[in-house]
């Protein structure tokens, strides 16, 4: 007779691992979130939901850059310095100088993406490893920063821009609306568009994307111009947040963007992503620092956590995609 | 016909009955070796009539199904190349991978390093490893970089450190394929060196004349099996390429004849590496056959058509005007489409699928606004599933899930998706089961009658025999021959005198 199946939560096993491996990261994010409200009731509050997605907001964008690069076999390590220099350049522009926002705005952003597309240029053209470039020109993004705002503090004091991190359209903040709209355009981007397909081709088998006619080089430039203006977005919301311009912020914050990425089922193999994922990604490593506040679980607790759940996160996804080469 | 073992004399290998099976195919099937201590061993047969795969065996790369391998006399078996080296065999590969940043004595020495306590003696390492370059009469010392010499150098860095090892047999695997012909005289001086010493040599080559000059005795192989050795004295060039063939055509090829149109793409004096003033022109509904040794410029040549690799010099005509193709995406523009041989590398995304595989190459006429314009995809990506045949669970599955002749099928389909005017095909039924493979020569068949103009380079004579028009025959970078289907059907010409072509008789 035939060995009896292997039952998993009453699902057959392939089909428990079909699901898993094609929702799990899904789970995990609902587990915790009834996990920590069963801890701490006021964790499903509407304004603490609202105070979470508008903290991750930030990460949020850094993340969806990060997923492209690591989606083409690279990583951009130059995001959180994209934030300072964004951060000084307003800085130095709206209160020294005296620019209206809007072209202040845009001058900030243009300048990280242009950035981003010297990354993108020194890795597709040059050949160069996307960790070594994106390494080098965080520090001299880094130091550009530092030159602009002259090591000081600059405060903003125009109410008008720090409203782009306080108001609020139908009760809902305006970070968490450009993170809307965000999140629909990466997904179009990288589902249906041609560079999208281009993105996936060149991450998963580079050599038979040139073979079918892609250009390795304008897909790669284009993914990393789009983390600088996505980076540069961010940097404008951080800055609104704070109300001053300063060259330490953002340090750490590629970290956290390539943990979501992670968590997201991005393989660092090339080939593999999806918006959706990213987005849940973020909101768990969000969750873990609000869930444990709310806890009051002492902080050192919550990057300790944060490693664990990726490791977890990961191995859950090896296990349950069996992975075979 | 076989060369019966002589009980006498002393063998330094003795291979008996060696099987090995890939998958579903049979690699190696009830193969024989006889080397004796002090001799050059020729191997000679077709690409992939097994020659490799036993070599791979011997030096433990690949574990035989069935047989025994006798080493010196006593049973031997190699679970890798490094303990080969230890008991005393040595691969000398065609593909040289040296360590570019280590020296000469570190290169030697690699993996058995001299050592005083937990440290490297340098000093040590290097002096012994000039003594053995001074016996060699090599040019350089221990302390030269491998990146500094020349291939043949470092063809002779591997020699010495096969001798280092005391190696009784060195195999080498067409050892004068990068060589100039002072430096192969050089190489065939060492070689008799060592055969003074008493070291026996396994000599791979598809040069004829090189074999009948060095060699002492070969053994031919033919689709896996042992065709027979012979003494080279008692050896012809003729002889040994009737061997090698053996066979007789099957006409199971499904070549449809249809009408042959108009010039439709022409190569004039094409040069780049690995082949040189390259011309010919192929027709509408014409079958184009390209013949030759791995390694002859067939390959090369196509590359550089379709733009992966550099053309250095000559001209490329399409409908009578002149294109220049620098890159991939210039050529499929143009309307030539390539196929890759090697299908895992250059051929698709294994785990995107296979509707993103079908379509990549031609999104840009698949758009709605800034947007994809999927409805569409989908139907041609199905359409043309349909027409190929294709057959998987669905077209949103990875393109790993698919077998070998459906994954062909897979590159075909983007290919003929993209409208192709010409349509290159580098061996089209390599590492395909039998029914896909004659699937795949009837869609050849209708394309050309449709007035594709196919370009079919294949290392198998009866697929290019069965399936061409017209055949073009290379030999070390230059097409040696052209052959017509009246000169095959009429039996004329047969794989006889085509292989004598390859192997650069006239």
């Amino acid at each position: 007779m035939a060995k009896e199946k292997e039952k998993i939560l009453g699902m057959d096993g392939d089909k428990f691992r079909m699901f898993m491996g094609k929702y799990g990261i899904g789970v995990i994010l609902v587990l915790m979130m009834v996990f920590i409200s069963f801890m701490e009731p006021s964790f499903r509050s509407a304004s603490n939901m609202i105070n979470v997605a508008t903290q991750v907001s930030i990460n949020a964008m850094i993340a969806y850059g990060m997923c492209l690069a690591i989606t083409t076999e690279g990583i951009d390590l130059s995001v959180g310095a994209q934030l300072a220099l964004v951060s000084c350049i307003l800085g130095q522009l709206i209160s020294n100088k005296g620019w209206s926002i809007p072209l202040a705005i845009l001058a900030a952003v243009l300048v990280s993406t242009l950035w981003g597309v010297i990354n993108g240029l020194l890795i597709s053209k040059f050949n160069m490893f996307p960790f070594v470039v994106t390494l080098s020109t965080q520090l001299i993004i880094r130091g550009l920063a530092q030159l602009i705002s002259g090591g000081q503090a600059i405060p903003i004091t125009d109410a008008a821009f720090k409203r782009i991190y306080s108001t609020k359209i139908a009760a809902v903040p305006f970070p968490i609306l450009v993170l809307i709209l965000v999140t629909v355009l990466m997904y179009l981007l990288l589902h249906w568009t041609k560079l999208g397909r281009y993105i996936f081709a060149v991450g998963d088998n580079m050599n038979a994307a040139i073979a079918s006619g892609v250009s390795v080089i304008k897909t790669k430039t284009a993914v990393y111009a789009i983390s600088g203006f996505l980076a540069g977005i961010a940097g404008v919301i951080f800055t609104a947040k704070t109300a001053s311009a300063q060259s330490n912020i953002g340090i750490g914050y590629e970290t956290d963007a390539v943990a979501a990425c992670v968590l997201g089922g991005t393989s660092f193999a090339g080939g593999v992503a999806t918006i959706p994922g990213v987005l849940m990604g973020i909101f768990i490593i969000g969750f873990i620092y609000n869930g444990m506040n709310l806890i009051g679980i002492d902080s050192y607790y919550q990057s300790m956590t944060k490693g664990a759940v990726i490791i977890g996160a990961v191995l859950l996804d090896m296990v349950m995609n069996k992975k075979t080469n | 016909m076989t060369y019966k073992a002589d009980e006498q004399e002393k063998y330094v290998l003795e291979c008996h009955g060696i099987s090995k099976a890939f998958g579903g195919t049979q690699a190696l099937c009830n193969v024989e070796l006889l080397v004796r201590q002090g001799e050059v061993h020729a191997l000679l047969g077709e690409n992939g009539a097994g020659k490799s795969t036993l070599m791979k065996c011997i030096i433990g790369l690949h574990q035989q199904d069935k047989g025994e391998i006798l080493f010196e006399g006593k049973p031997y078996s190699a679970k890798g190349p490094t303990e080969a080296l230890n008991a005393g065999i040595s691969m000398i590969h065609q593909e040289l991978n040296p360590e570019p940043h280590l020296t000469i004595a570190e290169s030697i020495f690699l993996k058995r390093e001299n050592t005083k306590g937990i440290l490297l003696d340098k000093r040590a390492q290097n002096k012994r490893a000039d003594e053995i370059l001074k016996k060699f009469n090599f040019p350089y010392n221990s302390k030269t970089l491998m990146k500094e010499l020349t291939l043949a150098q470092m063809q002779m860095v591997e020699i010495i450190k096969a001798v280092s090892y005391n190696s009784r047999l060195i195999i080498m695997d067409e050892p004068t394929s990068s060589l100039d012909s002072e430096e192969t005289a050089h190489l065939f001086s060492i070689i008799r060196e060592l055969k003074e010493k008493g070291v026996a040599i396994i000599y791979i080559s598809h040069r004829m004349e090189e074999i009948f000059e060095i060699c002492d005795y070969v053994s031919v192989f033919r689709d896996g099996t042992y065709v027979g050795a012979r003494s080279m004295e008692a050896a012809d060039r003729d002889g040994l390429i009737s061997m090698m063939v053996g066979r007789k055509v099957e006409n199971v090829f499904p070549k449809v004849e249809c009408e042959i149109g108009e010039v439709v793409f022409k190569v004039e004096g094409l040069s780049g590496k690995g082949f040189d003033d390259i011309s010919f022109e192929v027709r509408k509904g014409e079958i184009l056959g390209i013949s030759g040794l791995v390694g002859s410029g067939r390959s090369e040549t196509m590359r550089a058509i379709f733009g992966m690799d550099p053309i250095t010099e000559g001209k490329l005509y399409l409908e009578g005007r002149e294109i220049k193709i620098k890159k991939p995406g210039q050529a499929i523009k143009q309307g030539i489409c390539m196929v890759n041989e090697d299908r895992k590398n250059f051929g698709l995304a294994l785990h995107r699928s296979i509707r993103e595989n079908i379509a990549l190459p031609t999104l840009p006429i698949m758009q709605k606004g800034m947007l994809l314009n999927k409805k569409k995809e989908e139907k041609n990506c199905l359409n043309m599933g349909n027409l190929l045949k294709l057959k998987a669970a669905s077209i949103e599955h990875d393109a790993f899930s698919l077998s070998g002749g459906n994954q062909q099928k897979t590159v075909l389909a983007k290919w003929l998706l993209a409208n192709p005017k010409v349509l290159i095909l580098d061996e089209p039924t390599r590492g395909v089961d039998v029914g896909a493979k004659s699937e795949i020569h009837n869609l050849m068949c209708q394309f050309a009658a449709k007035g594709l103009a196919v370009i079919m380079i294949s290392s198998e004579l009866p697929e290019i025999m069965g399936m061409s028009d017209r055949i073009l025959v290379y030999h070390e970078g230059k097409i040696r021959g052209e052959v017509l289907r009246e000169e095959i059907l009429s039996g004329e010409t047969d794989q006889e005198k085509i292989l004598a072509k390859a192997f650069g008789g006239m």
